[in-house]
């Protein structure tokens, strides 16, 4: 995080020293973002809350920890792959699920199938690449998915 | 000035919220502890999220995204493939948003190859997108996720290109 802060103040000083104008507009820009995502976040935060009340560490860790194997990879890309979550939400997401003893594998998964897999806009995909290829491509990054999800669980 | 849309926007958060003070003055347990868990993840995000999305509206203004379009099209190989990745690292936004950009390369003529590696690129690349799992997973994280998804992706793309056939056309995505 020490990184992210450092990276934020020299950009923003760089861009300030470059075009004050540009870096304003940039700013503005940025802060719009965050304003226009803040809703959906706090609807992710207030779910995520309840849910992990809901459910006991015990299970999380069970169905989804170091041990959950097969039934946690599954779980992960099932979701992964029908969930519509934005990045920028994803993420954070992702941190408060290892916190609870999520394994890596498993919130790698999440994570690539989230991207790569659109479940619910392949009617979209159809017009523009006709059901043949837009199938083929969202099974090709499914299992391109699990397994890139698989080695970074392997190497973390 | 309270907006309508603001008011639909923070239906769920403004019902939670009522929830939350009722169950903090009635000391309603299960509210506390959801609340708890709540303050925790809230003051985690409020805390970066700010600073990720300042980076992301800077990137923004900076990037010459008109000069990277520039070069679509020119060359089918690994020039075009290059070309068609670095355009897909800096535009931000849902899978969906490349579909009528696919087209578009489509008719500037780059191979069905490169459509499908910008497909992938689109989905796994964004540097927008790297602040924030850089921020929350770490650099480690990125690192491996950016090197193991580059690789499938190209090879998705290679395999897409054998698959569709020459025929293949990417269609402007109004019809049926």
């Amino acid at each position: 995080m020490l990184i992210l802060i450092l990276a934020a103040m020299l950009s923003i000083i760089l861009s300030f020293i470059a075009d004050k104008q540009k870096t304003l507009e940039g700013i503005k820009r940025g802060l719009k973002m965050f304003l226009n995502l803040l809703p959906a976040l706090l609807t992710v935060l207030t779910l995520v809350s309840i849910f992990l009340y809901l459910v006991p560490d015990k299970t999380i860790i069970k169905l989804l920890g170091a041990k959950s194997g097969i039934v946690g990879v599954a779980i992960a890309a099932a979701v992964g792959s029908i969930a519509l979550i934005p990045g920028f939400i994803a993420f954070p997401l992702a941190k408060i699920l290892l916190a609870k003893g999520v394994s890596y594998t498993v919130v790698a998964v999440f994570i690539t199938t989230l991207i790569m897999v659109g479940v619910l806009t392949l009617p979209v995909e159809f017009k523009y690449f006709g059901k043949k290829a837009a199938i083929m491509r969202n099974v090709l990054s499914f299992f391109g998915a699990i397994i890139v999800g698989l080695l970074i669980g392997l190497f973390l | 000035m309270i907006h309508k849309k603001m008011l639909k926007d923070y239906f769920w958060f403004i019902l939670f919220a009522i929830f939350i003070i009722g169950s903090l003055s009635l000391g309603f347990d299960p509210g506390l502890k959801i609340y708890a868990n709540f303050s925790q993840f809230f003051l985690e995000m409020i805390t970066f999220l700010p600073l990720m999305f300042l980076l992301v509206g800077l990137f923004d203004v900076w990037v010459p995204r008109e000069r990277i379009e520039r070069h679509i099209g020119h060359g089918s190989g690994l020039v075009g493939m290059f070309w068609v990745i670095l355009l897909a690292t800096v535009q931000p936004g849902p899978l969906y948003g490349a579909f009528p950009v696919a087209y578009i390369l489509f008719e500037k003529g780059a191979s069905i190859r490169n459509i499908f590696i910008y497909l992938g690129a689109f989905s796994c690349m964004g540097i927008p997108m790297y602040t924030f799992e850089i921020g929350f997973l770490g650099l480690k994280f990125w690192f491996l996720r950016f090197v193991f998804s580059l690789l499938v992706f190209i090879i998705i793309g290679i395999i897409m290109e054998k698959y569709v056939g020459r025929d293949f056309r990417v269609r402007p995505g109004t019809g049926r």
